[in-house]
Formats: structure tokens, C-alpha cells, sequence
């Protein structure tokens, strides 16, 4: 049978049948330190791909190395953990080929920032159809806690006693400066956020890149405690609501508003929300509003959490087979033998 | 039939079997495009021929400069030949620096054609001579010939409405028109091509055209030359034939492969000399279904083809020497989930970035061993250009069969030179057989690393096929079950397993033929763009009358069964080679035999000559050998 048979017959006999999250768990140990925060997430998305509308053999998981990339293997679908930094490149020939699978891929920061990171913006420039999930835990995990790009400056690590020099780069920035369609950060301690940015994330036609905040107990544990720790979350994190102005606190009694090209948090009572708060817009093609959040920092700023950019342009696969199609409409089935017998023949008799 | 052919009635014609032209410019000359058009014109008229073009790494290197040269050689006969030719029997210079570069390669007699025009001092000095060659006495051992190219050419187009820069790009025609009328070529060829070309500017087809006929009824009329020549057609094979390059037969037999196995291609590449063109190629042909995906670097481009594997397509990534370097990792990855992924290397001259558009054959120790680990692919080589059509088959054959990457060696020289190509019945290919497999009993769990027993190939299960869900990757894998292993005794059992499925491969690849006698004194072994060298080197040895043999090795990974019993035939063993000897190693190291390498790095294939001297040298070392022996 050809591989359009077999794709034509798994549309036709699995479309139907109404997964739940067991039916996405593998008969794999997981094997995550306890209290990974890889756990949560690992459940959180076991939980949203039933939600999907795709049969199961169509889910795809690519993911490279690092702790995060083990996650394939927890997953009842078709898996591929590749090598360091190079999924998005074989998820791009799968989906380029297999425009009708949902291909998701599972990177870190260290796999998607460092020895990635050409790759990820390539993936994302090219607006190729996947779901990039990438598990910031600011440090190199599975090889013993080194710092990664994405750790503070001047952070001590086994391999910067003396503190790190390196400057980090911001996930989000990279993923706008990159022209990614959908561009989200979540984190690991809130479960029903999480669900509804991987779903959206899931549901997205483009390249959707979501930052999830992973806590790694063992080598950087509580690296994220402005959006972990229950007592001062709300007035360190901010929730992004498509078309509600930006405010956020305990009271909800905190804003932000331009001062000119910047950012500032207002301080009102909460009965009288002022006028000039920045109303929350995903879907703008101009990137300068989601820039400045992307840059909004603590302890300056609460952190944003949310989908930061959401927007639909024609994706890489569906162009390339586009081209394909158009080019068959256009002159027919190629023949071989005529490309055989192309150029200038001549005959010896 | 044709509109140009003349009646030679009053000149002299004379009958020869074959000759060797360069042209040498300077790369904005146009000297490649003159040559492939005298290459098409002839092959056209039924010659045999071979081609060589020389081109510089820059794009365009100062005008006029030594570095900027750009050359093209092209042997056509009435006989079987295959190389371009050891020495050119005619070059045209179109200027200082071209002349330069190129003289020491024309034999003294030969005949010499310059373009007198663009010997003025600034290019002079460009070229570093000191005073014009064209005037002291120091080309008297040529036959020089002095045409005024571009006043010539200015003048036949002085009518045309065409700036006089364009007009000047012309002459590249004028040199070719009169190369046409010395060796009776018709015009037709490339009076057509221009038209198709350039149709939208009629002013420009006519200015070329007009180029090339002036150049023709100068070289006629003018008596510049008193003699003509006529090389009769080449006593091929009946069939349809057409000229055909490396990398084209490359692509082309990619996409023959993926209709012979009715499977869509997946083409990946970063831009790289001299390996580009087969992306080029291969994007026009979307209407076959192929996808030709344009990568931001190598390993992208190796690691979108082992996606585009894993989704089902007959997925290649193509590059050369460097670029197969950063794919290493990956093709690993491909070896050990054991996907079929074909990896093409045009190789050029090395190490590091290296001669981009010079040929050499020194990654062959790369292709088999260049990565980390006990790592098996096959690996095998094209002989000559139209072979890489076969050869691009036989990479896709073999890489689905068995599962696995395969490594397909071209080089510069075989990608960019070109000779006359029997086409083939795409009815009588063989056609390749592709399985995913699509059925599980219930109960029953898929295991992807289930082996075939007679190919040790793991299935081919396709992502979207209900049931076969299923995770791969670098890690060990267990047998059978394919979950992550780490246990030593099953490392040691993957291990063996890779190794025997690669080497299982001898039992389904063609024996070698010897050509020439069975056993005898020299046997020649080459692998590669060689082929034509070596061949033609044995054959002029034989009629000489020495013992000598050659054989060619295309399947590098594994060898020909009967490679080490033929190697036991001969008493002596000579292995020429476009590096320091890497076959050679091989050969010595596996069949412990006392092979001689003949090693050249000059960016440059093999003369016959060369091959036969080092042969003759080591045949008489032979015979003085055994004398001595003798005489004991
Ligand atoms: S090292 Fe950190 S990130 Fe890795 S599994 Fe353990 S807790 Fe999780």
C-alpha cells in the first residue's frame, strides 16, 4: 500500500474514537527526579492532547537532549528523541513531508537556547506548523547543573564558581525577533493555565513556541518563585487576558501604562481601574506591545504569563506542498521518460 | 537539414579521430557556457566526448586577473574515449592571463588561439608579463593564431541596438563560431539555444547569433587557418543518447528512484560547491510530488531528511567533504533508529574548506569511518557521470532494503564534467520495493526493532499508521522491543547486528570485473571519477603488451566478495588515487597485500599518462625483481 493508502485509511477508521489521557501514557518508567517540575507538564499535556480532535497515531513527539527531551518516551504516540538541539530540524522534514501529522517538539534550554538555537529560529522564521515546547529551567540539568543561556548573569554553577558572565537572553524576544505566529509562557506550579496555553498552543496553524517555567529541584530549585510561591505571585506575576487591560496584585490594584516607549506599573484603588492601562492584544502583526512585554523583568516588573502573540500567516508545510500541488495542476503528473530524454538527443542506429 | 553546413569544396579538409580543446577567459568571459555549448554541438554530431570544466572559487575574481581564470576541456572523437584528455591539441586564449595559466599545458605544435585584442598592457601587467608574449618570440613553438576578437566582433554587430558592453559579451560567440567551422560543427545547436535563452530580447539573440556566424565566416574566409577538420561520429551503441553531467545524472536518477519505488523524495541541502546543483536540478521537478527543502545550515538539512525519513519519503541530503563533516552526528542518529536516508558527498579538494571547485576523492576514510562509535553504513561511489544516475538508484535500493544511511561519493569532477549518455527505459529499471507495515493482530504489540531475518532490516512503520505508535532514537536500543537498553550484553548484540546487516549487504551487490586478463602481473584498482583514467590507461598498456589489468570498486562499504580473491591473482598491485592513499590503506589493511599507491592532490584528475607511467615503473621494477631473483 503507498503512503497516501495508509494515510487515506487511517483517516477513514480512527478519527472517532474519544481518547483520554490514559490512552497517551506509554508503558515506560518515568524516570524525572522526584518532584521534577517535568512531571506536571508530562500530565498536563497527557491531558490535552485527547482535547485535540487528532487521532493518536498523528501526534508526533520530537524532542532533542536534555532532561526534558526523555519526555517522547512517556508518551503512547509516535516518539523520536533525536540529538542535542536538533529536533526542530527533523521536525521540520516530517511535517514539510507529513503536512497531516500535529508534530510537537519538546526542547529545553539548553537544547533549544545553546547548541539549538540556529535551528529554533530557523523553525519559527519559516512559520513551519509545529508546537515548540520549551522547558526553561535556567541550568543544565541532565548533565549536572552547569548554567545555561537562559540562567541569571553572575550565577555560581559547578562550572562558574566564580559566577557566570554570560548575559541571558529572553526566550520570547528571541521567538519575536524569529517571527514566530503564537508565543506563550507558562508554568509548571499552575496546571489549568498550563492546559489552556498547550491547548491553544495545540490548536495553533503556525510555528507555537510556549515558554513553560520548569523548576528543577535538584540543580536550580525555586528559580521561578515569582510565579511559584503562593504567598507573593500575584503581585509578582502578571496574567495576560485577551482584551482585558493589564493589571495585576493581590488587590488587584496594580496596573501598567506607557510612560512614552515604557512600561510602568500605576498603584489604584481597586474600584476605579484607570483608563490608560494597556489592554492586552495577541493578535497584532506589529511585534513592538509583545516586545515590551517579553522584556518585562522581575524584580522591576511582574512577570508576564500568557499568550503574548497570536497570529495566522500561511505555514512553510502548506506552502511547500503548495507548490507541489500547483506544479502537478499546472503540468501534469511528471513523466519520467520525458526528463530522461530531456535536452538536446540524438540517435545511433 | 541544416541551414549552416558548408560544401567544402575548395578548403582542405582533413579526417582526424579526436581532439582535445580548452577555452580559457576570464570568468566573465563566458567560457563554461562555450564550452557545454561545443560539448552539446558534438555530442549532437555523434562524437564520444568527455568534458573537464576549470573554474575559480571566486565568483568573479578581478577582471583580467591570474585567480579569475575560468577554462573548460573537452575531448570529442570518433572513438571510445573516456577522459577529457591528458593535454589540450588546441587552447584559445581570450586573454593575458588565461595564456598564462594555461600554456604549460599545450604541447609544443599545438595550436594556439588568442584574442590579440585583450593583450594591452594593463592586462598584460594583470598577468605579470613584462613584455607581450604575442610579440617577443616566446610562443615560436606554437601555432599561433591572432584574431582581433573584439574589433571583429564590435564590427559584425555594429548594426545591432545593443549597448557596446553588451555587444562585447558576444565574442565569447565569435571564438566559438570559428572553433565550429575549424572542427565542422553546424551552428544549429546553439543558434537554437540562443533563441530559447534569450527570446525575450530579440536584439540580444540576434547579437549573439551574429557573433557566433561571424565568427564562423571569419575563421572561414580568412584563411587563418588553411585546414579543417572532421571527426566522425563515435561508433556507440544503437539508442537515444544525450549529453549528460554528474550532478544531473545525479538528481535525475534520485527521481527515478523515488518513481521506481512509487515513493515521494524528500531533497535537503544547504548551498554547497559543487554538490548545489543537484538542488537546483531538483526543484524544478515538483511535479513528480518532490519536495526540495532549502536548510539553514548541514545539519538541519540532514536532520529535516531523517524526519522526512521517518514520515515515510525516500529522504536525501546532499553536500560535499565539509558539510559531511557536520553531518556526522546525525547520520549516526539515522544508523542507530535505523532509518533509510541517502547522504550524497560531491567531494572536492580538502581539508577544511579546502579547493571548493577542484576535484579530489579524499573523503572516502571520512564516509566510512568519520563519525563516533562503531558506526557501519554503506558506502559506494559513481565512475563516471552518467554512473551517478545508476549509482543514485543504487543508493535508494540499498538504503531501504536494509534500512539504513548510505553514503553516495561523487566528486567535482564527475559532477561538472560530462560525457554521452545511452538514456535508459525507465520500463526496464527495477523497480524498489517499499513496506510499512499496517497490520498488528490484537493483543499483538508492534516491535520496531523485529528484524527480518534475511536482511536484518528493522520495519518501516510510518508515523499515522493506528497501532504502530512507537518512540525511536540515539540511545542503545533494546533488540526486538527497541525501549532504551543499557545493558552491556545487548550493546554488544546491537552492535553485531549493525555490523552483519551492513556487511550482509555483499551477498545482493554486483561481483567485480576485471578488465583485462584474469591474473598477470599489474592489476590497476581504482575506485571513483578514476575510472575513465584507468581504464584508458590499461587499455593503451595492453596494446603495448604489458600484463596489466584493472579493476573498479564501487561498492566501498562492503567490498565486492570477490575483491580479495582477485586481488591474489596479481603480483603486484597499483591503486591510484585523487588523495595520499586511502583505498590503498584499506586494501592493505583488509586483504594484506602489498598495494602500491599513485597519489595526486592537485585538484585535478588523473592524465592516462600518469597512470601508465606508475604502472609501467612498477612493472619493470617487476620483471627487475624477479631478475634478480632469477639470477640468484
Ligand atoms: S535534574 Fe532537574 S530537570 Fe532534570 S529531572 Fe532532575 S529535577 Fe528535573
Amino acid at each position: 500500500m503507498s503512503l497516501e493508502a495508509v494515510k487515506a485509511k487511517n483517516d477513514n477508521n480512527s478519527a472517532p474514537i474519544k481518547l483520554n489521557r490514559k490512552d497517551f501514557i506509554s508503558d515506560q518508567d518515568v524516570r524525572w527526579c522526584p518532584g521534577c517540575g517535568d512531571y506536571a507538564i508530562l500530565a498536563t499535556l497527557q491531558n490535552v492532547l485527547p482535547k485535540m480532535d487528532v487521532p493518536r497515531e498523528k501526534q508526533i513527539f520530537i524532542s532533542g537532549i536534555g532532561c526534558s527531551s526523555r519526555f517522547p518516551y512517556y508518551m503512547e504516540t509516535f516518539g523520536f528523541h533525536t540529538i542535542h538541539g536538533r529536533a526542530p530540524t527533523i521536525a521540520t522534514g516530517l511535517k514539510s513531508h507529513r503536512p497531516d501529522l500535529t508534530v510537537w517538539v519538546i526542547t529545553g534550554d539548553g537544547d533549544g537556547l545553546s547548541i539549538g538555537g540556529n535551528h529554533l529560529i530557523h523553525a519559527l522564521r519559516r512559520n513551519v506548523d509545529l508546537k515548540i515546547i520549551l522547558f526553561n529551567n535556567r541550568i543544565y540539568g541532565l548533565t549536572k547543573g552547569q548554567y545555561s543561556p537562559t540562567s541569571e548573569f553572575g550565577k555560581k554553577t559547578k562550572s562558574s564558581p566564580f559566577g557566570s558572565v554570560d548575559y541571558p537572553l529572553h526566550p520570547l524576544t528571541l521567538a519575536l525577533g524569529s517571527e514566530a505566529t503564537f508565543i506563550a509562557r507558562t508554568h509548571d506550579t499552575d496546571v489549568k493555565h498550563m492546559m489552556q496555553i498547550l491547548e491553544a498552543a495545540g490548536k495553533h496553524k503556525g510555528s507555537a513556541f510556549v515558554e513553560i517555567y520548569q523548576n528543577c529541584v535538584i540543580f536550580n530549585d525555586n528559580a521561578f518563585s515569582e510565579v511559584s510561591d503562593k504567598q507573593h505571585r500575584d503581585d509578582r506575576s502578571i496574567q495576560l487576558i485577551e482584551g482585558e487591560p493589564l493589571i495585576f496584585g493581590k488587590d488587584k490594584n496594580k496596573g501598567i501604562r506607557l510612560n512614552g516607549f515604557k512600561p510602568e506599573i500605576v498603584e489604584f484603588d481597586s474600584q476605579q481601574v484607570p483608563e490608560n492601562l494597556l489592554t492586552h492584544q495577541s493578535d497584532l502583526e506589529d511585534t513592538a506591545y509583545a516586545y515590551m512585554l517579553s522584556r518585562m523583568e522581575s524584580p522591576e516588573f511582574p512577570i508576564p504569563i500568557g499568550i503574548f502573540r497570536q497570529i495566522r500567516r500561511p505555514t512553510y508545510d502548506e506552502m511547500v506542498q503548495s507548490q507541489v500541488d500547483n506544479a502537478i495542476q499546472e503540468s501534469g503528473r511528471g513523466k519520467i521518460d520525458r526528463i530522461l530524454n530531456s535536452g538536446d538527443t540524438w540517435i545511433v542506429e | 537539414m541544416s541551414s549552416t553546413s558548408f560544401i567544402h569544396e575548395n578548403k582542405n579538409i582533413q579526417e582526424i579521430e579526436s581532439v582535445v580543446i580548452r577555452f580559457a577567459g576570464d570568468s566573465g568571459d563566458g567560457m563554461q557556457l562555450t564550452g557545454s555549448q561545443f560539448t552539446n554541438t558534438s555530442a549532437v554530431l555523434g562524437n564520444d566526448i568527455s568534458t573537464l570544466p576549470d573554474f575559480p572559487a571566486e565568483i568573479r575574481a578581478p577582471a583580467g586577473s591570474l585567480p579569475g581564470v575560468s577554462a573548460f576541456q573537452l575531448n570529442f572523437s570518433s572513438s571510445d574515449i573516456r577522459t577529457p584528455g591528458d593535454q589540450p591539441d588546441v587552447l584559445v586564449a581570450m586573454n593575458p592571463a588565461a595564456l598564462k595559466t594555461n600554456l604549460k599545458d599545450l604541447p609544443h605544435g599545438g595550436m594556439l588561439i588568442v584574442n590579440q585584442d585583450a593583450f594591452i598592457d594593463r592586462n598584460l601587467e594583470r598577468a605579470g608579463y613584462t613584455s607581450n608574449p604575442l610579440e617577443d618570440d616566446s610562443l615560436k613553438d606554437y601555432r599561433l593564431i591572432k584574431v582581433p576578437m573584439n574589433t571583429l566582433n564590435q564590427n559584425a554587430l555594429e548594426a545591432i541596438d545593443l549597448p557596446g558592453k553588451a555587444k562585447e559579451k558576444c565574442k565569447n560567440f565569435f571564438a566559438l563560431g570559428m572553433m565550429y567551422w575549424m572542427y565542422d560543427r553546424s551552428m544549429d545547436v546553439t543558434l537554437e539555444w540562443i533563441k530559447k535563452k534569450f527570446g525575450k530580447n530579440p536584439n540580444v539573440v540576434e547579437a549573439n547569433s551574429q557573433a557566433l556566424k561571424s565568427g564562423y565566416y571569419f575563421a572561414e574566409t580568412s584563411e587563418i587557418v588553411s585546414t579543417h577538420y572532421k571527426i566522425k561520429p563515435a561508433r556507440l551503441a544503437p539508442g537515444t543518447y544525450r549529453n549528460i553531467m554528474g550532478n544531473q545524472a545525479t538528481a535525475i536518477g534520485l527521481l527515478a528512484a523515488s518513481e521506481l519505488a512509487k515513493t515521494p523524495l524528500v531533497y535537503c541541502s544547504y548551498p554547497i560547491t559543487p554538490a548545489s546543483d543537484v538542488l537546483h536540478e531538483l526543484s524544478k521537478f515538483k511535479n513528480f510530488g518532490l519536495k526540495t527543502l532549502q536548510n539553514e545550515d548541514e545539519i538541519a538539512a540532514i536532520g529535516a531528511a531523517i524526519g522526512a525519513a521517518f514520515g515515510g519519503a525516500i529522504a536525501v541530503t546532499g553536500t560535499s567533504g565539509p558539510g559531511l563533516a557536520l553531518k556526522s552526528e546525525a547520520l549516526n542518529l539515522a544508523l542507530m533508529v535505523e532509518l533509510p536516508l541517502i547522504v550524497l558527498n560531491v567531494q572536492r579538494g580538502g581539508p577544511s574548506t579546502g579547493l571548493p571547485t577542484k576535484t579530489e576523492q579524499s573523503d572516502l576514510l571520512q564516509a566510512l569511518f568519520g563519525r563516533n562509535g562503531d558506526s557501519p553504513i554503506p558506502v559506494i561511489a559513481a565512475a563516471t557521470p552518467s554512473d551517478c544516475f545508476y549509482m543514485a538508484i543504487e543508493a535508494t535500493r540499498i538504503a531501504i532494503k536494509y534500512m539504513t544511511p548510505v553514503i553516495l561519493l561523487t566528486d567535482g569532477y564527475l559532477a561538472n564534467g560530462s560525457e554521452p549518455w545511452k538514456i535508459p527505459q525507465f520500463s526496464e529499471l527495477k523497480s524498489i520495493s517499499v513496506k510499512h507495515p499496517e497490520h498488528l493482530n490484537e493483543e499483538q504489540k508492534f516491535q520496531p526493532y523485529l528484524r527480518d531475518e534475511e536482511t536484518l532490516a528493522r520495519p518501516w512503520a510510518v508515523p499515522g499508521t493506528k497501532g504502530f505508535e512507537h518512540r525511536i532514537g540515539g540511545l542503545e536500543k533494546e533488540n526486538i522491543s527497541g525501549n532504551v537498553s543499557y545493558d552491556p550484553l545487548n550493546h554488544q548484540k546491537m552492535t553485531d547486528l549493525r555490523k552483519n546487516k551492513v556487511r550482509g549487504i555483499v551477498q545482493d551487490i554486483p561481483d567485480l570485473e576485471v578488465y583485462g586478463d584474469q591474473q598477470g602481473e599489474v592489476l590497476i584498482v581504482g575506485w571513483g571519477g578514476t575510472c575513465g583514467a584507468i581504464t584508458s590507461a590499461t587499455e593503451k598498456l595492453r596494446k603495448q603488451g604489458l600484463e596489466v589489468s584493472c579493476i573498479h570498486i564501487r561498492y566501498l562499504n562492503p567490498f565486492p566478495k570477490n575483491l580479495g580473491e582477485i586481488l591474489g591473482r596479481f603480483n603486484k598491485i597499483l591503486v591510484p588515487e585523487l588523495n595520499t592513499g586511502q583505498l590503498c590503506m584499506l586494501l592493505r589493511a583488509k586483504y594484506l597485500v602489498d598495494a602500491q599507491s599513485l597519489s595526486k592532490v592537485q585538484g585535478k584528475p588523473f592524465k592516462i599518462s600518469e597512470i601508465m607511467e606508475a604502472a609501467q615503473k612498477l612493472y619493470s621494477k617487476d620483471q627487475e625483481v624477479k631478475n634478480v631473483a632469477g639470477s640468484r
